[in-house]
């Protein structure tokens, strides 16, 4: 049954699985001393072949595979795109990173590339029990990496906390899926919705979409099932971090999308008014708990969950254009934070000491360089013209005001004006305090230059030109809704 | 040429910003007061002021070949930039924004010369910021689509608050915060109501909005008044209009003279532009039914600033009230909806940018001399200073409107018009012209004559003596002075082009209407 081009689906997978096993047999032979900088670079080489992988897969386009477990289209294309590209930024924004921490371990690298394979596949099954896996898969990575800074008590109940919460709400979705199991006879998505569409939903069909949705909810760190996301991002390593809040989240959202467009498009009137609340609900907790942050970290962990609520605005409005706004969302948002964290993670130096908005003052003297892309980030993160995060903003109201959605526009919009106060606080704390000398600015070594390049380039190109991605967005829709 | 012409003003600035940017700053020459100095700030100088003359001289082509039988855009560039949603690059100028293209375009080197040796430390930074504003000002008047529009006012606001927030006095970051938040929050305003047209006339384009929006093709339901107020609450922020201008004296005060000069000069120009060309031009019929509200917010702005700067002690507060007070006459000239109004209320943007653009260079001049704003700091300086004492004088007197000089003209085209719209309006904005005497000629007694009291100061001074006006400050003021006398004398020349486009503007009225008329 399986032949040879089965494979072609789970090629990028294979490609980060095999350069993820390489990188574990090196490490031991690698002296105690010496630093794992070639490990970083290669886990980065092994992310682009991956990317060339996904590029083969366009060829490929629309069939499902592994006994329709796996399916390639446009939809999980564009994320295994979007997921690849934020974990080789991610590795090479962490090799300078873990040199300055004192961190010797390859492993670290080859998490970050078995979590993307977990990443991929949440984007590309379309078969619950795939789903779980693929989870799984990513989650167990990202707690192990949570727990990077071992010297730092904060890092391990950053971990732990992530853990249990962690495992608690994929057991929920677990038990949705046994749930919809028990109610149609079937955990593949096609064959849930066919079925709710001829047989009608019962009373199980609901329970397990709500339980589904309180697991992924949580992975979305969407409100109310957002409490962890503070104490972990503010716990965890930098660039670990900068993974979760984008990769993780990305392919948590390409996995609602397949769930709720894919299982449940007859139900769409019941959890519309769920995502509705919780969308509603992580605008307004994310920018208002920002607000009152000092901590970089944690600032940047609240508004990770407004964003959250303003992709989830998209999709309320179920139609091609809500979901080509979601994507697009998914990618200028994973851009802009990727890296905005690895202005953080560089700037914090060893034992990340420099995490406070008072420690930003006066960069915008001592490092040009830095403030100047941190504050394009932070313009995008606002919704600033010419930033990825504009139309990123644009295409989400749009969307949302087609859909008659007017309240929900309303909230966000108010809500990306409240957004635009802590954003900015970050900027003229860098250019309009003056800053002491207490706060060292370490020059920025080359492979940061690279991601700060990447990441700002991509935001500035979303910004300016975001017609290809959004075709490309608008094909992945369609074939998410058809 | 002439297609590319509104290109090449517009993106010049910007581009030489870049390259501005990628200039190496030279060794270190050391600190001063916590002032970085570097040795190639001298070349940073010259070179901005290289490029924003250029940039004027280009845009002479503008009026030299400006087709005065052609009442519509000239000099039209228009392609698609982005696809979906479907946004063209689209510039044009008619005979209202060609003038205000420029003001700015005058006004921008003459800020670069007034930061000369004002501006210490970070000097890069500073006229990169200013290039970039120069592209966002020129872009904001110049832009026919109504996205590219917003991008452009948009990014007005951050050069602005930069050059405020670093570069500014005492509570420069509030000021600046301030400045960024009030624009900001009221623009997503406009935001929605951009986006709202977009959806409901399917384009950008501000001529395709315009026709469809007049001839009803577009089904407004109860959209109407919001769409409207979205604008309007926009530009009124930016005006400032009577309630709205809080954050002005605040952003004024701290800003440093050549924020200041293009803030009175240009920025606030764009909220009266943006009133004319968006609420009026698009929304006639709400226009006029809206006015009557808009007119006393306008009349009661001119009668507050003024009183309010009356009773200043600092004098940059003081200029920035009668800035209120000025651009009331400006609006109150839109919405009383005559011929006159409108003209009147063109130029005087016109003659505000020129009149208190220089205002704000002389106490800048002020400000380097003795650090300070305070009128109580001076007094009797006619006698340290003859010439700067009548430069002054002339840019006083311009500002209050004698006859003559170009405030002159605007403020009599928009009395006509309130007088025609409705007396009362018309008596209660005249105490207003007086009100503005009374404050001015005040400032310049206090200031100018009496008794001469030489106190702490330093930089230009010589042996306890003010400085007179330097070579460098007479090329800053000295054309705008000009500029001042010419238009007072020969208006027809600049009412050539406006009059035609005020007219359209004032006449534009949903097709219904039109007919009705045409058969009358």
């Amino acid at each position: 049954m399986i032949n040879n081009a089965q494979y072609f689906s789970i090629l990028p997978e294979l490609v980060l699985t095999l350069v993820g096993m390489i990188i574990m047999m090196i490490e031991p032979l690698l002296g105690v001393r010496n630093d794992r900088k070639a490990l970083g670079y290669l886990a980065f080489a092994g992310c682009l072949g991956a990317l060339a992988a996904t590029f083969v897969q366009l060829q490929h386009q629309g069939a499902t595979y592994f006994f329709d477990m796996i399916r390639v289209d446009a939809f999980s294309i564009f994320f295994h795109f979007v997921v690849i590209a934020i974990s080789a930024l991610v590795c090479l924004s962490s090799v300078e990173y873990l040199a300055a921490q004192k961190i010797r371990s390859g492993e670290y690298f080859a998490l970050i590339l078995f979590g993307t394979v977990g990443m991929c596949l949440m984007s590309s099954a379309i078969e619950l029990v795939m789903m779980f896996i693929a989870l799984e898969i990513s989650s167990i990575a990202t707690y192990v990496l949570a727990a990077y800074r071992r010297r730092s008590a904060a890092s391990a109940e950053s971990s732990i906390k992530y853990f249990l919460l962690g495992s608690f709400a994929t057991a929920f979705f677990l038990y949705g899926v046994a749930l919809i199991f028990g109610a149609t006879g079937s955990t593949n998505v096609r064959t849930i919705a066919a079925a709710i569409h001829t047989g009608g939903a019962s009373s199980l069909t609901y329970m397990a979409l709500a339980l589904m949705f309180v697991g992924m909810g949580f992975k979305v760190a969407a409100a109310p099932f957002q409490i962890w996301t503070p104490d972990v991002y503010e716990g965890a390593p930098a660039p670990v971090v900068a993974l979760m809040s984008t990769g993780p989240k990305a392919a948590a959202f390409a996995l609602m999308l397949r769930v709720l467009f894919g299982a449940f498009p007859a139900l769409g009137d019941w959890w519309l008014p769920l995502v509705w609340v919780s969308a509603a609900l992580s605008m307004t907790i994310g920018n208002i708990g920002a607000l009152v942050q000092s901590n970089v970290k944690r600032l940047l962990a609240y508004s990770s969950i407004a964003h959250a609520g303003y992709l989830m605005v998209a999709f309320t409005s179920r139609e091609v254009v809500g979901v080509s706004a979601a994507i697009f969302y998914a990618v200028s948002y994973a851009a802009m934070n990727v890296g905005a964290f690895a202005v953080v993670s560089h700037f914090g130096s060893a034992g990340e000491k420099f995490v406070s908005v008072d420690d930003y003052a006066g960069l915008g003297r001592k490092s040009p360089v830095l403030a100047a892309t941190l504050t394009i980030f932070l313009l995008s993160l606002i919704g600033i013209p010419l930033t990825g995060g504009f139309f990123a903003k644009f295409y989400v109201f749009n969307a949302a005001l087609r859909a008659n959605l007017v309240w929900l526009t309303i909230i966000g919009v108010v809500n990306s004006a409240i957004a635009a106060y802590y954003y900015l606080r970050l900027i003229v704390v860098m250019y309009m305090s003056e800053g002491d000398d207490s706060v060292p600015v370490i020059p920025v070594p080359i492979s940061v230059a690279a991601t700060l390049l990447i990441a700002a380039g991509t935001t500035l190109y979303l910004g300016i030109m975001p017609g290809r991605v959004l075709d490309f967005a608008t094909r992945g829709a369609q074939d998410l809704l058809r | 040429m002439n297609e590319r012409i509104l290109s090449l003003v517009t993106w010049l600035p910007a581009a030489a910003a870049v390259v501005l940017m990628l200039f190496p700053r030279g060794t270190h020459r050391g600190a001063e007061q916590g002032d970085l100095h570097y040795s190639s700030d001298k070349a940073f100088r010259w070179f901005a002021l290289i490029v924003s003359l250029a940039v004027f001289v280009i845009s002479l082509h503008l009026p030299a070949h400006w087709d005065y039988s052609h009442t519509g855009f000239q000099f039209e560039q228009n392609f698609q930039w982005i696809s979906s949603p479907s946004i063209n690059y689209h510039l044009g100028v008619d005979g209202i924004s060609m003038w205000l293209v420029l003001l700015t375009t005058l006004l921008v080197p003459v800020s670069v010369l007034i930061s000369w040796n004002s501006i210490h430390g970070r000097v890069k930074e500073f006229f990169v910021f200013m290039l970039i504003l120069e592209t966002a000002m020129i872009g904001v008047f110049v832009a026919l689509d109504l996205f590219l529009f917003y991008v452009f006012w948009e990014m007005t606001l951050i050069p602005m608050a930069l050059l405020i927030g670093i570069y500014g006095h005492g509570r420069r970051v509030y000021a600046a915060v301030k400045f960024f938040l009030y624009t900001m929050v009221a623009s997503v305003f406009m935001l929605a109501a951009i986006i709202w047209l977009y959806l409901h006339a399917g384009s950008f384009d501000y001529a395709t909005i315009q026709a469809k929006l007049l001839d009803g093709s577009v089904p407004m339901g109860g959209a109407a008044p919001w769409l409207f107020l979205g604008f309007f609450i926009a530009f009124a922020v930016k005006v400032p209009l009577f309630p709205f201008h809080t954050w002005l004296p605040d952003a004024h005060v701290e800003a440093p003279t050549a924020g200041s000069v293009l803030l009175a000069g240009v920025l606030l120009k764009m909220g009266t532009y943006g009133l004319m060309r968006f609420n009026v031009g698009l929304f006639p019929e709400q226009a006029r039914f809206h006015a009557p509200w808009i007119i006393w917010l306008a009349i009661i702005g001119i009668i507050y600033g003024a009183l309010v700067a009356l009773v200043q002690p600092n004098m940059k507060k003081l200029v920035a009230y009668s800035s209120v007070s000025h651009l009331g006459f400006v609006v109150l000239g839109i919405f009383s909806f005559t011929q006159a109004g409108a003209d009147g209320a063109v130029y005087q943007m016109l003659n505000h940018g020129i009149s208190t653009g220089a205002l704000f260079m002389l106490l800048g001049m002020l400000y380097d001399r003795k650090h300070t704003y305070e009128i109580k700091e001076y007094g009797g300086l006619a006698t340290p200073m003859p010439v700067f004492s009548t430069i002054f004088l002339f840019i006083t007197l311009s500002s209050i409107g004698l006859p003559l000089m170009n405030g002159f003209v605007g403020e009599f085209l928009v009395l006509t018009g309130a007088f025609q719209a409705k007396a009362l309006y018309g008596i209660l904005a005249t105490t207003g012209v007086i009100w503005s005497a009374g404050y001015m000629l005040w400032l310049y007694q206090r200031t100018f004559f009496g008794e001469y009291h030489a106190g702490s100061h330093n930089g230009h001074s010589h042996g306890g003596v003010l400085a007179d006006i330097t070579l460098r400050e007479k090329f800053c003021v000295v054309p705008l002075v000009i500029m001042a006398l010419i238009m007072g004398l020969a208006s027809p020349y600049w009412m050539k082009a406006i009059d035609p486009a005020s007219k359209a503007i004032n006449e534009s009225q949903p097709m219904q209407r039109q007919q009705a008329a045409v058969v009358k």
